[in-house]
């Protein structure tokens, strides 16, 4: 079945300069798990390709930078996502309503994934039982 | 053995001090660090200097401290500020100028030298081409058209105001972290390379320089955020510090939000890049081997934070003139919004090709539908939408440019498509600003910093 992201994890996103950075937490390890394992830095980039200006995030070469890392913590349940040139050019320098990026992770929030039925209704109960107590 | 309790102060150039004060009455706090400074901040500063040059730091530093200051100072409370913006002296000198007006008595220090504008040009001859660290471009490119360019200092002049007995320590452009650091450095004598210290100070002062996000403001949970309590009244990060680094994140007692481990970790993690390697100033951290204890009650302790050696770099942000935004926004009631937003827009399209207007860039949003989602705003039925509002903006060179964007839209309210309203006014060009960040050597900005107790 699909989950949504949203349904499993939670998220904030900043800025520094043209660059985004969101954090992705799950919410028990489960959950941990399968965002270690279906939410790559590709499938990231993929979903949110719209962000990237072409004609910014070129180096004086005219080459593309490295455009997005991730970096796991399974000490905090979470991923971390840098994503550069991503911001129309920086706060200060951006067209868009969202200038500093601070919606970006609802963006990632949407994200659907695919999960075999036993693993979604795994992580959704476990997922309900992290919550009882927050 | 003796204890520090730091509470964040404001967050941002805007934000409340309000909790504040809860802190300051009911948190036992010593210390309260305030950061003024986003990234954009000095792009916003640098505006109002170029109008008057006695101005250029964060105009809330004077009220906010009219309002605390009293309360503050029955408790024996410090500040630490980098209210100071683009010019602390000048903010220094606004405040002591309130507490002369009041009959308060303060020992004011100032912070000065993280402005390397006038160093530009010397670094250049040292052979550092002040490469843009992100893209790797030369700031040649740029170079002309920098307004302002700012080094982020570390903790160690803040540690050494308060060595000199400042009660208020006001300072420009510091890393965020720094603000709290200082105060433990002073307080604890923490040597300069004492990482492990070192990284978990400034770990507490990267949970606190947020103010309510440390706290439960702006979790990014959906369904979930509703069950943090009273954001009307939160209370803002209070971070109790012991003398080898033990961390434990609370907040004053009745007051709203919520300290958990998922809020803290929310915060831990927020803009800091690379978690195994956030650089700061005075240290390194790693969080790979964060600890982070719910102890209950909104209390979390914090632990297992790594530290490296310091950088021998600096990092810089220069801000340049990049341009000029002209925008507009207009509202469409039912029917059919889209479809009139989309003829409005293409009414707009022809009369900008039509004008010869010239410009790089377009902007085009929905507001109310698609301005934050994007491509993944759920597809709407017309008749399901009540109301959106147009947003278009475009990014020009030319201000003049900028300036008559906005100006084709007013005809459309006779002469478009039916139900506008909403329309508030033509706003003026708005110029852009790009930063540039960039690495120096520390030593050629440390030997221009200066702390000095205002007289």
């Amino acid at each position: 079945m699909k989950l949504r992201l949203a349904q499993i994890a939670h998220a904030r996103s900043g800025d520094k300069g043209d660059i985004a950075d969101i954090g992705l937490f799950a919410w028990e390890p489960t959950g941990y798990a399968m965002l270690a394992k279906q939410i790559t830095a590709d499938i990231v980039q993929q979903h949110l390709k719209h962000l990237w200006s072409e004609k910014i995030n070129l180096n004086e070469s005219g080459q593309k930078n490295k455009q997005i890392d991730r970096f796991d913590l399974p000490n905090l349940l979470a991923l971390k996502f840098v994503l550069r040139g991503t911001l129309n050019g920086g706060a200060a320098s951006s067209l868009r309503s969202d200038n500093l990026g601070k919606t970006v992770a609802a963006q990632l929030l949407r994200l659907e994934i695919d999960v075999p039925d036993h693993e979604a209704t795994a992580v959704l109960k476990a997922t309900e039982q992290a919550l009882v107590n927050f | 053995m003796k204890r520090i309790r730091l509470t964040s102060g404001l967050g941002f150039y805007g934000d409340n001090w309000h909790p504040v004060l809860a802190a300051i009455e009911r948190g036992d706090v010593d210390y309260v660090c305030s950061d003024h400074l986003a990234e954009l901040t000095l792009a916003i500063l640098q505006k109002d200097r170029l109008k008057d040059p006695n101005t250029g730091y964060t105009r809330d530093l004077v009220p906010m401290l009219t309002r605390l200051w009293p309360t503050a100072s029955s408790r024996g409370v410090k500040f630490v500020l980098n209210a100071g913006g683009l010019n602390p002296r000048s903010a220094a000198e606004a405040l002591q100028k309130l507490f002369a007006e009041k009959g308060w008595r303060a020992r004011i220090a100032v912070v000065t030298g993280d402005n390397v504008l006038p160093l530009i040009e010397q670094i250049q001859l040292g052979g550092n081409d002040l490469q843009h660290m992100d893209t790797g471009a030369p700031i040649e490119s740029v170079r002309d058209q920098i307004i302002f360019a700012n080094a982020y200092l570390g903790a160690q002049p803040i540690a050494q105001a308060l060595a000199k007995d400042a009660d208020i320590v006001i300072t420009g452009r510091v890393a965020d972290a720094a603000l709290f650091l200082g105060p433990l450095i002073f307080e604890f004598e923490w040597d300069a390379a004492d990482w492990h210290r070192l990284a978990q100070g400034v770990t507490a002062g990267h949970l606190l320089e947020c103010s309510g996000q440390g706290t439960g403001g702006n979790f990014g949970a959906a369904g979930v955020w509703q069950r943090i309590p009273d954001l009307a009244h939160i209370g803002f990060p209070i971070a109790d510090v012991g003398h080898d680094g033990d961390v434990i994140i609370c907040k004053a007692p009745d007051s709203g939000g919520r300290i958990n481990f998922h809020t803290v970790r929310q915060q831990l993690l927020y803009e800091v890049h690379n978690p195994r390697a956030y650089v700061t100033p005075d240290v390194i951290l790693d969080m790979s081997e964060l600890e982070l204890k719910d102890l209950g009650n909104d209390r979390v302790s914090v632990s297992g934070a790594i530290g490296t050696a310091a950088p021998n770099q600096l990092k810089i942000v220069a801000g340049y003139a990049n341009g000029w935004m002209g925008h507009i926004v207009t509202g469409f009631c039912w029917p059919d919004v889209l479809r009139k937003a989309n003829a409005a827009v293409n009414t707009i399209r022809l009369m900008m090709q039509e004008a010869e207007l010239q410009y790089d860039e377009l902007c085009v949003e929905f507001i109310g539908h698609n301005a934050f989602l994007g491509p993944h705003a759920t597809p709407a039925e017309e008749d399901a939408i009540n109301e959106i509002w147009l947003r278009m903006a475009i990014r020009t060179q030319d201000k003049k440019q900028a300036d008559a964007f906005p100006r084709l839209f007013p005809w459309l309210a006779l002469s478009g498509p039916p139900f506008m309203g909403g329309f508030h006014g033509i706003p003026p060009a708005s110029q852009l600003i790009g930063l540039w960040p960039t690495l120096v050597p520390r030593r050629l900005v440390e030997t221009q910093v200066s702390v000095d107790i205002l007289k």
